[in-house]
């Protein structure tokens, strides 16, 4: 791991009106690093992931990041445009539901070669070679590369999610709730991919999840959340082995065994 | 103003108001300025249906004037519904000689074709728009596609295209071709049919472009860059066909299939009915009535 972070967030707080959505997180990710965030629903997941991924507006807080060329950028100071192409080329995000993430009405192929065409790649043959390619890394078959999103199944499209954000490289992916809604044999077989990608491209994620199990076998670190505030961090077998605080604890305790 | 004593009621010259004219005027210098980029304007409501020309109405009759000559082609013909009533209705509100010739038209109003003889410097050329936003059935935000058009962010574009040839194994877009106006903004040459986008490059005439029910006025000013988007291993082409106008044999020309009888008779006619005429006046003949095998592609 390298000496400097490569996403930093210092007291990012997002209030909805008197609402909390967030408050007072900090946190430090390395480059390489999985961070699962995880906390029942309502507790702020999802509102601080995109406080975090420029998709929502922090109240207040700060969040930088560091670039390709070793500076460290505050996100929310960049302009549009560059925080645009930090979104479709060095990032990724995962949605829960995968036609949030996904054009339902192009071909799987377009789908992963789109932010490939926005970068400029204006050869059909190597853009369609590339997209055949990465669908074969999460487990598509190639014969499928022009079949619209809608014709596959919930654990394909989510799969076809993941190689659209993958094919440009990126070095950050957030994602929520990747396996929302996936039956247990199709999450297991996502999880085992999504490990092998971020371990071979070196990926850090922020994955946000209220399965800890998902936790357990994604990530390194853990920050569990409560009512926006973050009430214990630490490494993920840490903390799910030797809960400290009394609502991690009750988290950990109402995993049901099977 | 016109004070004509008739019993009629009276209308300003050429149908609009002044202040009017003024604002479209404004919305047209801003096409002009910015090439490609849509300009929104207060449409009026025209004494006629969305759809028929309302956007190409406004924007000739905020530049015509009592000298014009006016031509009105809908699909290159002069003398169906659409052109035959555009064309009335300013000669009725203003005034203005009226022609079918190319040559002689200061101003064209087109619906869908833009003419075979080239334009010349001075004339404009004003087409009707349904839809001006060329990323609409790909991104139906609006507040999404004018971020687009202002970060260049034009990838969704050959999105398109590349589904094209996925599905048809060429680009089977054919009409409403995008393009690149001046390596800037992409735009919508409203469904001319992709055979006329050379014709825009580096025209000689001003063309203005009307969107009357989508409020949005744009231009391309003249000797102006008209670039269609492409793959770089799958270019560019414009339609081909395999045998000449049947009527005045002209060749290079984009041609109307004409259904003759029920047994599958069909000829291939030039759609610009003014180019057709004066070729055949010139005395240049084609395989009249011959049923054809031509094929458009």
């Amino acid at each position: 791991m390298t000496a400097q972070p490569l996403f930093t967030v210092r007291s990012v707080s997002k209030f909805y009106g008197n609402r909390i959505g967030c408050e007072d997180i900090s946190f430090d990710l390395w480059p390489g690093e999985v961070l699962a965030v995880v906390g029942e629903s309502g507790s702020g997941k999802t509102t601080l992931l995109n406080c975090l991924s420029t998709r929502l507006l922090p109240t207040s807080g700060v969040v930088s990041y560091r670039m390709r060329d070793g500076t460290s950028r505050d996100l929310y100071r960049m302009s549009e445009a560059e925080r645009r192409f930090l979104m479709r080329t060095d990032w990724g995000f995962v949605h829960q539901n995968p036609a949030d993430g996904l054009r339902m009405t192009v071909s799987a192929g377009a789908n992963v070669g789109e932010r490939l065409m926005a970068l400029g790649d204006r050869h059909y043959g190597q853009i369609r070679a590339t997209a055949t390619d990465w669908l074969g890394r999460v487990e598509i078959a190639g014969d499928r590369v022009d079949d619209q999103p809608r014709a596959f199944s919930g654990g394909m499209r989510q799969r076809l999610q993941i190689a659209r954000n993958l094919v440009t490289g990126p070095r950050l992916m957030f994602m929520d709730e990747p396996t929302g809604g996936l039956d247990v044999s199709v999450q297991a077989r996502l999880l085992d991919l999504l490990r092998g990608l971020v371990q071979d491209m070196g990926l850090a994620a922020i994955v946000v999840t209220h399965d800890l199990a998902v936790a357990r076998l994604l990530s390194h670190r853990m920050i569990v959340m409560k009512e926006g505030r973050v009430v214990e961090t630490g490494l993920t077998d840490r903390v799910l082995d030797d809960p400290q605080a009394p609502y991690t604890q009750l988290l950990v305790s109402s995993i049901l065994q099977v | 103003m016109n004070a004509h004593a008739e019993n009629i009621a009276q209308y300003n010259f050429a149908y609009l108001d002044e202040q009017t004219k003024r604002m479209i005027r404004r919305a047209i210098l801003k096409a002009i300025a910015i090439p490609g980029y849509q300009v929104p304007f207060a449409s009026r409501e025209m004494p006629m249906p969305y759809g028929w020309g309302t956007g190409g109405v406004q924007v000739t009759a905020s530049i015509i004037g009592p000298d014009d000559v006016l031509k009105v082609i809908d699909q290159g013909s002069d003398d169906t519904t659409n052109a035959v009533s555009i064309r009335a209705f300013f000669q009725k509100v203003a005034e203005v000689a009226v022609t079918t010739e190319t040559g002689k038209a200061s101003i064209i109003q087109t619906r869908h074709r833009i003419p075979e003889e080239p334009l010349k410097a001075g004339q404009v050329l004003v087409y009707q728009v349904p839809i001006p936003e060329p990323l609409r059935f790909l991104e139906p935000r609006e507040t999404e596609t004018r971020k687009m058009h202002a970060l260049e962010e034009y990838g969704l574009m050959h999105v398109k295209l590349y589904e094209d040839i996925a599905q048809h194994g060429h680009i089977a877009t054919t009409y409403a071709y995008p393009v690149k106006v001046e390596g800037r903004y992409v735009m919508d040459p409203s469904p001319t049919p992709k055979f006329d986008n050379p014709k825009m490059h580096m025209s000689a005439a001003l063309q203005l472009f009307g969107a009357g029910r989508e409020k949005r006025i744009y231009a391309i000013p003249p000797y102006t860059r008209v670039e269609s988007l492409d793959f770089e291993d799958h270019p560019f082409e414009v339609q081909t066909f395999d045998q000449p106008c049947a009527l005045c044999g002209g060749a290079g020309v984009y041609l109307d299939e004409v259904v003759l009888d029920d047994a599958g008779g069909r000829m291939f006619v030039c759609s610009d009915t003014d180019y057709c005429e004066k070729r055949q006046a010139e005395g240049h003949a084609g395989p009249t009535g011959s049923p054809g095998e031509g094929e458009v592609q």
